[in-house]
């Protein structure tokens, strides 16, 4: 019978299988964080369990850490004691952890496709909703709560039902100045933030043949912004490439063997989703969100909708209480938003590629006046020294923007790094929920590009307009 | 995990949809290594006037009276009933204990984001998926009547209102099962030990890329 891609994946991975359906998955690769783990490991040690396979556990703090100097440590005591219980917790399990101080340092969701811990046909968990990201490289790659992090340090598995098929295709060739970030923020105005509860996504079709890796990783990572567990695209010879050599890559007759698999790593013809949506690249322009939703997004060549034209009242309100706490008026151009800061990282967009595209627009250019903050944070160590070695840096800073160290900073502002109540900002994250980003803070997301060109003219710009 | 078999409480109506799991428990109370105590924070931003932080005593912060958990005659809720695609947003399961630790054990809604959903289930929060046109006969029942209840009983998977309306919801049997007798999922699994170790066997024979790891 012709399989979808997740059908695959799911098959490879069933251990046992009750009649209901209820499944128990096995996992082949595990990232921990400092904020989801402590009382997981809490759990282990009060049932006197251990780790089934430590091996398949990679572990990095990134929520909580500074992005500034380090060599004093963490600041906030509370902060720090979550890192330092990450730190005895691996060590006492024997888990392999890149601590605040390794070059390897990172966002969870960089550093495991930088690693080649994330490989093609894998199943890869985290406590942490943007796993979905590692879908860009043909896995069934989903977000699991604390409890579920226990059980799978404890069992190597999971206890799942399987989740409906959904194809998004996206057809035509991608715009110069569209990003893989443009494409999902469509895809969520277009579906809504529940659109893909129930369902895993793949995502196929021209455009996202077109996208390197890291615009995949980009578009899987909100996958979850659309309700949907899991986002993933087919394996391509981008994917083999991306993944060659890396450290936890396998290597030698391994690598031969593990090619001819994931080869086989894509959607068979006839295989039966239970819902398709179709988009064209070629009508997506770059996209601004205006409200507190995922799904409160329109092109930069709108305008702030207008809650008076929405005839659904749940809506409606919505609408209404997303442009009061957002400080903006019905019909207002986006192009006359103007941020106060400028944030450029997270596990959506804080890749080589990101930084490269971000300062492209900041070469030779300034940050406005208007701008209180404008701050690049890589999403690794590795990421970070390799724009160094490009002098990504020098563009940054000679612009006027800050160069930071590695970490999730001001995506969720568990750090230093945070929006003060009523503060406007571009950035290259996830979510724009009221809070996320500090409270009373108020979040446009756009692409890294996007979000340069913002921080030098001092509002939002097309950036298809600017050289 | 406490077990849920029948419930009778008051009913706290948060007429809201899309709400978030940053908006149930904000960022600066992940940092807690435990596991409970969240119950204070829960909708810190909405239910209280002033900026929380972790270690601050919340019986003296100021409260937001417009917010609905605020209201006198909500308090002591124990079901939640809320709009369509509640808890979504992060995978924090610091939302399910938030909630739990207020003194929530059912939450309605016409539908929930399915990372929270899972949590809920494995913290004895039983999430219920109704109508949307159930659900909005709940909220005007509930505005109308002031101490109003329902009686949720998870065994026979019925709601019943005030006015003995009784309203049938579903539920996975396998979650039932769990919720209705406590169950540690984790021991349930490693009944499974022989099967886990022979899919093992079989993959390293398969795809022995994926136990020939590289450690650092």
């Amino acid at each position: 019978m012709a399989k979808t891609l997740y059908d695959k994946l799911w098959d490879d991975h069933v251990v046992h299988q009750d009649e209901n359906g209820t499944t128990l998955l096995y996992i082949d690769r595990h990232l921990v964080h400092e904020v989801t783990s402590p009382q997981a490991f809490e759990g282990l040690r009060m049932a006197g369990r251990k780790p089934w396979n430590s091996s398949s556990v990679l572990a990095s703090p990134d929520h909580n850490v500074p992005t500034t100097d380090r060599s004093k440590g963490i600041s906030d005591e509370v902060s720090r004691i979550q890192v330092e219980t990450l730190d005895r917790n691996c060590a006492d399990f024997g888990i392999t952890e890149f601590r605040m101080d390794d070059v390897r340092q990172g966002i969870v969701h960089v550093i495991g496709p930088e690693e080649g811990a994330t490989l093609p046909g894998m199943t890869v968990v985290c406590g942490d909703s943007h796993t979905s990201t590692h879908g860009a490289f043909g896995a069934l790659a989903f977000g699991i709560g604390t409890s579920e992090v226990e059980h799978v340090l404890a069992t190597q598995c999971l206890i799942q039902k399987k989740s409906k098929n959904m194809l998004i295709r996206i057809d035509g060739s991608i715009p110069t100045g569209i990003t893989g970030k443009d494409i999902v923020l469509a895809i969520i105005g277009r579906i809504g933030t529940a659109g893909g509860t129930g369902y895993a996504i793949e995502f196929g079709g021209q455009a996202i043949q077109e996208l390197s890796l890291e615009g995949r990783m980009s578009l899987c990572n909100m996958a979850i912004e659309a309700g949907a567990r899991a986002g993933m695209v087919a394996v391509d010879q981008k994917t083999i490439d991306y993944v060659k050599g890396r450290p936890y890559a396998p290597q030698g007759e391994d690598w031969d063997k593990a090619v001819g698999y994931w080869q086989t790593l894509h959607t068979d013809e006839g295989a039966y989703f239970d819902a398709i949506l179709e988009l064209n690249a070629e009508d997506i322009k770059p996209q601004v969100t205006w409200g507190t939703s995922p799904e409160m997004v329109v092109t930069i060549a709108d305008r702030v909708p207008d809650p008076q034209a929405e005839s659904d009242p749940v809506k409606r309100e919505g609408m209404q209480r997303a442009l009061d706490y957002m400080g903006l008026d019905a019909n207002t151009p986006i192009t006359a938003i103007a941020p106060d800061k400028v944030f450029i990282g997270s596990c959506t967009n804080s890749r080589i590629e990101d930084l490269r595209a971000a300062a492209a627009i900041a070469r030779g250019r300034k940050v406005a006046a208007n701008i209180k903050l404008a701050m690049v944070v890589p999403g690794s160590g590795l990421v970070k020294k390799q724009a160094e070695e490009e002098g990504l840096d020098k563009i940054f800073t000679a612009a006027g923007f800050e160069w930071r160290e590695p970490g999730c900073s001001m995506c969720l502002a568990m750090n230093a790094d945070r929006l003060e109540p009523g503060e406007r900002c571009a950035s290259t994250s996830n979510r724009n929920f009221e809070g996320r980003q500090g409270q009373g803070g108020r979040t446009h997301l756009v692409s890294p590009a996007m979000a340069a060109a913002a921080a030098v003219n001092g509002h939002f710009v097309d950036i298809r307009n600017v050289d | 995990m406490e077990k849920f078999n029948k419930l009778t409480g008051i009913v706290v109506p948060l007429d809201r949809a899309n709400v978030d799991t940053d908006a149930i428990i904000p960022k600066q109370f992940l940092k807690s290594i435990k596991r409970s105590g969240f119950g204070p924070n829960l909708f810190d931003e909405w239910r209280y006037l002033d900026h929380g932080e972790p270690g601050m005593d919340n019986s003296q912060r100021p409260l937001n009276p417009d917010f609905i958990l605020n209201e006198p005659r909500y308090q002591g809720g124990s079901v939640l009933l809320a709009r369509k695609n509640f808890g979504c947003g992060s995978s924090r399961e610091h939302a399910p204990w938030a909630l739990e630790d207020y003194g929530f054990r059912a939450i309605i809604a016409p539908s929930f984001a399915d990372i929270f959903f899972n949590n809920a289930f494995k913290n004895g929060l039983l999430p219920i998926v109704l109508s949307e046109q159930q659900v909005e006969q709940l909220f005007k029942e509930v505005e109308a009547q002031p101490g109003y209840q329902l009686t949720i009983d998870l065994q026979q998977q019925t709601i019943t209102t005030p006015g003995a309306d009784t309203i049938a919801f579903d539920v996975d049997a396998f979650r039932k099962h769990c919720l209705l007798n406590g169950l540690d999922d984790i021991g349930l699994t490693l009944q499974h030990t022989d099967a886990i170790r022979a899919y093992e066997d079989r993959r390293r024979q398969e795809a022995p890329w994926l136990f020939n790891v590289a450690s650092s």
